[in-house]
């Protein structure tokens, strides 16, 4: 660890909301109640059908390979409690789109039989093959945010970083749950660091924090004794947490659009992803459960809850003392970029790091837009360099192609934008719906172009055919014109052929005779 | 709970307004309004009352014909702001045909023709004052003297009969008089700036009598709306910057052939009020920092070019007419570069 404090680069843009932390930061991580039924998604990345290893009406142990994830990019999933495999169907989970997935669902019993753990392993004596493979079959996906399978990462990482970088920002309000587990836990995370060091190779490990959370900073440092850890503390900004933004500030290299980070030497990777592979790794067990922020001013209690993947939010909101009457909005993740949620009955996903149950005065719904008028605060506060306010009139009126000149597809969804406006323009929808705008039309130009192709193909295999008949028909003609005599006397046989017949018809009704008079049917 | 519609993010607001910005602005005119009224008497307080019933009843009337919400563009406040601006721009002893005038082709033809607001291209008052200053200009510059220079400001009841166009051929001669700039052009090349300046009574400590204060008024309100990140300081730093470095080009050591000090052109007729309040109208300026850089530049660079070789004492309207014009390029060429991208 270094004591003379390291360069930082400052990133643009950025807006200090109120942090709202405190609220589920009172007590320590609490262990959430095991619900009689749990609903663990299964849908793959890249929508690859998922190898289920499990049927209807199976009894499981807590632990039990439910999917595989061995193929490339798959991602495992393991029974999180002991039960009965009940269904196996689609159900609506947190999520961007909206759609249902597909889920196994577990109705839990008290038995709380374990299936049999993963050896663990000596990292330091493991290759990074078997270290992969490792977090690949513990399930683990990135905990922070995409949600990624994390042994795909890490295979693209491997031999190609020097530098790891550690997400511990958390940039966003309310959610609090990987500082929690810093307090907590700081130790189990930095050998997960260690782990996933040995695994890339790389040379230093670059932990972000913001200086807003000084007790999991003096946790990390008092635990961070190995020379590459750095514990690296920035100010306060959000979203300063952003993967690329992070990354800027700590490195002060900037990612090109269109590139990953690990084509510049670096790997991010959040604080519960590291704590989940020092788990697998030295301690053989799979991704069942993570640290879930559970706040809102509808809730008696907030805290930070240990939490079964899988559980209905109506079981966890039960917990922390839900008041029904109060509760206006259920939101997955943080105010920010987090997805508003139809209703609680809805699974935890391995992505979900919070939910807030809010109030109409907490997080109020937004009053009608009122025009834009142009005060460019929104670009003031856009991390990436945007001009909001021009991206706004692209968006509104479809012109698509000057949305992409004006570089809509590097926005990414932060919210600084819409969060200053003061006309409460709903921009990021705006923004959402034009790059699903983009994207399709881009498909639609592949579809285009594909079609094409496909006629064309078409056209020339037409007209080749064409020549072909046209030329057997032309060797017809010629070898008729070549060969009468052959005609004419083909045609001698052909009659010879008629005779042969007649007669061999002849000879069968002969036969055919005797025959009929044995049949006793009256004559006509 | 069951949302059937669920919202997209941002969930969380910071809580700022369109109206708070635009009460803000207002609040922002109060220290050169009361030295306006201070130095010109009534005329001020009949234009801005008048003004900003005509604009909120033009507003109100343009809505019902657009069959939109009455009330709630109103409460956007844009229109009253679009009111004080032209009201502040406009000689204290106008008739009332004048204001109204005005106030169409703001309201009706610079703004809502062009999409209300938000798409105008050009500044609502600046479009309305320059219109009529190009219809009417005998009463647009017909300026009354500042209480400095003369003791004798029309009382209510006189401003009144100027307001409703009474009697104004026999009085307004007693009140009103050429301003600070109009003196300087008309004397130019006959004496030097240091005699010309203890030759007239309409000059000031550093600018023009009663102007200095009015214009420090409207910087003592720039500065606040600075200091509350109302408005960013490029714009309102460009302009007065070009006028002053022009100034000082053509200052000519203060002989016959100088065209005044920088002092006095900043604190000279519209130059405090333009590079506050109006070039930094949001609608109609450029967006990004170095994009309003160079508006306000250019913007204070066409004022001080029409003061010193134009034919019109003061040039604030037109100069942010022209640089609304140049904007829509000025924001082409000086777009950030994305993070991530190549310049």
């Amino acid at each position: 660890m270094t004591s003379a404090t390291p360069k930082l680069w400052n990133c643009a843009g950025g807006i200090h909301p109120p942090a709202n932390k405190q609220q589920s930061l009172q007590g320590c991580i609490r262990t959430a109640v095991l619900p009689p039924q749990l609903i663990v998604p299964v849908t793959q990345p890249l929508n690859n059908p998922p190898q289920l290893c499990v049927h209807i009406g199976e009894r499981v142990h807590k632990g039990q390979l439910l999917v595989q994830g061995s193929s490339h990019p798959g991602l495992a999933a393991h029974a999180p409690a002991a039960g009965m495999v009940t269904a196996i169907t689609e159900h609506q989970v947190p999520g961007m789109s909206g759609l249902p997935e597909l889920c196994v669902v577990i109705d839990t019993d008290a038995t709380d039989t374990t299936w049999p753990k993963l050896p663990a392993l000596d990292y330091l004596h493991t290759d990074s093959d078997a270290l992969i493979r490792r977090v690949a079959d513990a399930g683990i996906s990135g905990l922070g945010g995409a949600g990624y399978p994390a042994h795909s990462k890490l295979q693209s990482a491997l031999h190609k970083v020097d530098t790891l970088v550690l997400n511990a920002t958390e940039c966003e309000p309310y959610i609090s749950a990987d500082e929690a587990l810093l307090q907590q836990h700081a130790e189990t995370v930095l050998n997960g660091c260690l782990i996933l060091l040995q695994i890339t190779g790389a040379t230093r490990c670059l932990i972000g924090i913001e200086d807003s959370k000084p007790q999991a900073i003096s946790t990390l440092r008092s635990h961070a004794h190995d020379p590459r850890l750095q514990v690296m503390v920035i100010p306060a900004l959000y979203p300063s947490g952003a993967e690329r933004q992070l990354i800027y500030t700590l490195t002060g290299k900037e990612i090109p659009t269109g590139s990953w980070p690990v084509d510049c030497g670096v790997l991010c990777h959040n604080v519960g992803t590291a704590f989940a592979v020092a788990r697998a790794v030295m301690h053989g067990e799979v991704l069942v459960s993570r640290i879930t922020t559970i706040t809102g001013a509808a809730l008696a209690q907030p805290a930070n809850y240990d939490v079964l993947i899988g559980t209905p939010l109506t079981s966890l909101l039960q917990q922390s003392g839900l008041d029904t009457t109060k509760l206006s909005r259920l939101i997955s993740g943080g105010p920010l970029m987090g997805i508003e949620l139809p209703h609680a009955g809805l699974p935890l996903t391995k992505l979900t790091n919070c939910i807030i149950a809010t109030t109409g005065q907490e997080l109020p719904t937004p009053p009608p837009a009122q025009a834009c008028i142009r005060c460019g605060y929104c670009a003031q506060v856009c991390p990436i360099h945007l001009l909001p306010q021009q991206l706004y009139w692209f968006a509104r009126s479809h012109e698509l192609e000057q949305a992409q000149a004006h570089n809509l597809k590097d926005c990414i969804d932060c919210g600084a934008c819409a969060y200053v406006c003061p006309s409460h323009i709903p921009l990021v929808q705006y923004f959402r719906a034009a790059k699903a705008e983009l994207v399709q039309a881009h498909d639609q130009r592949l579809r285009a172009a594909h079609s094409k192709q496909r006629f064309e193909a078409h056209q020339q295999r037409m007209a080749s055919e064409l020549a072909l008949t046209e030329q057997r028909r032309a060797e017809r003609t010629t070898l008729a014109k070549q060969q009468p005599a052959t005609t004419n006397s083909s045609s001698t046989a052909a009659q010879d052929a008629v005779a042969a017949a007649l007669a061999r018809v002849q000879a069968r009704k002969a036969a055919l005779k005797p025959a009929a008079s044995d049949n006793k049917d009256p004559p006509p | 709970m069951n949302n059937l519609q669920p919202l997209s993010s941002p969930h969380g607001h910071a809580g700022s307004k369109t109206s708070q910005v635009m009460l803000q602005v207002l609040l922002a005119c109060v220290p050169g309004t009361a030295a306006l009224w201070f130095f010109f008497g009534y005329g001020v307080l009949i234009n801005l009352v008048w003004l900003t019933a005509l604009a909120v009843a033009v507003e109100a009337l343009v809505m019902l014909l657009r069959k939109r919400p009455v009330l709630f563009y109103l409460r956007d406040y844009s229109a009253v702001v679009t009111a004080v601006l032209l009201a502040l721009a406009l000689p204290p002893a106008t008739p009332w045909w004048l204001g109204l005038t005005g106030i169409l082709f703001a309201i009706v033809i610079a703004k809502h023709l062009y999409g209300g607001l938000g798409c105008n291209l050009f500044n609502p008052a600046m479009a309305g004052y320059a219109a009529l200053l190009i219809a009417y200009p005998v009463p647009m510059t017909r300026w009354l003297l500042p209480q400095a220079v003369t003791h004798a400001l029309p009382d209510l009841a006189t401003a009144f009969n100027f307001f409703l166009d009474r009697d104004v051929h026999d009085n307004i001669d007693a009140f009103t008089g050429a301003t600070a700039l109009d003196k300087f052009r008309q004397q130019h090349g006959a004496q030097l700036v240091s005699e010309f300046w203890q030759s007239t009574k309409v000059m000031g400590q550093w600018s023009g009598a009663g102007w200095e204060w009015v214009n420090a008024g409207f910087l003592y309100g720039g500065l606040y709306l600075l200091y509350k990140k109302i408005i960013t300081w490029h714009i309102p730093v460009g302009f007065l910057l070009a006028i002053a470095i022009l100034a000082a080009l053509f200052y000519d050591g203060g002989s016959s052939q100088s065209h005044g000090s920088p002092l006095m052109h900043l604190f000279a007729g519209g130059t405090m009020l333009g590079a506050f309040f109006i070039a930094t109208d949001p609608v109609t300026a450029a967006t990004s920092s170095k994009g309003r850089l160079i508006y306000g530049a250019l913007t204070g660079s066409i004022v001080f070019v029409i003061r010193a070789f134009g034919t019109y004492p003061d040039g604030v309207a037109f100069a942010i007419l022209i640089g609304n014009m140049a904007v829509p390029m000025i924001d082409r060429f000086t777009r950030p570069r994305t993070f991530g991208h190549n310049p």
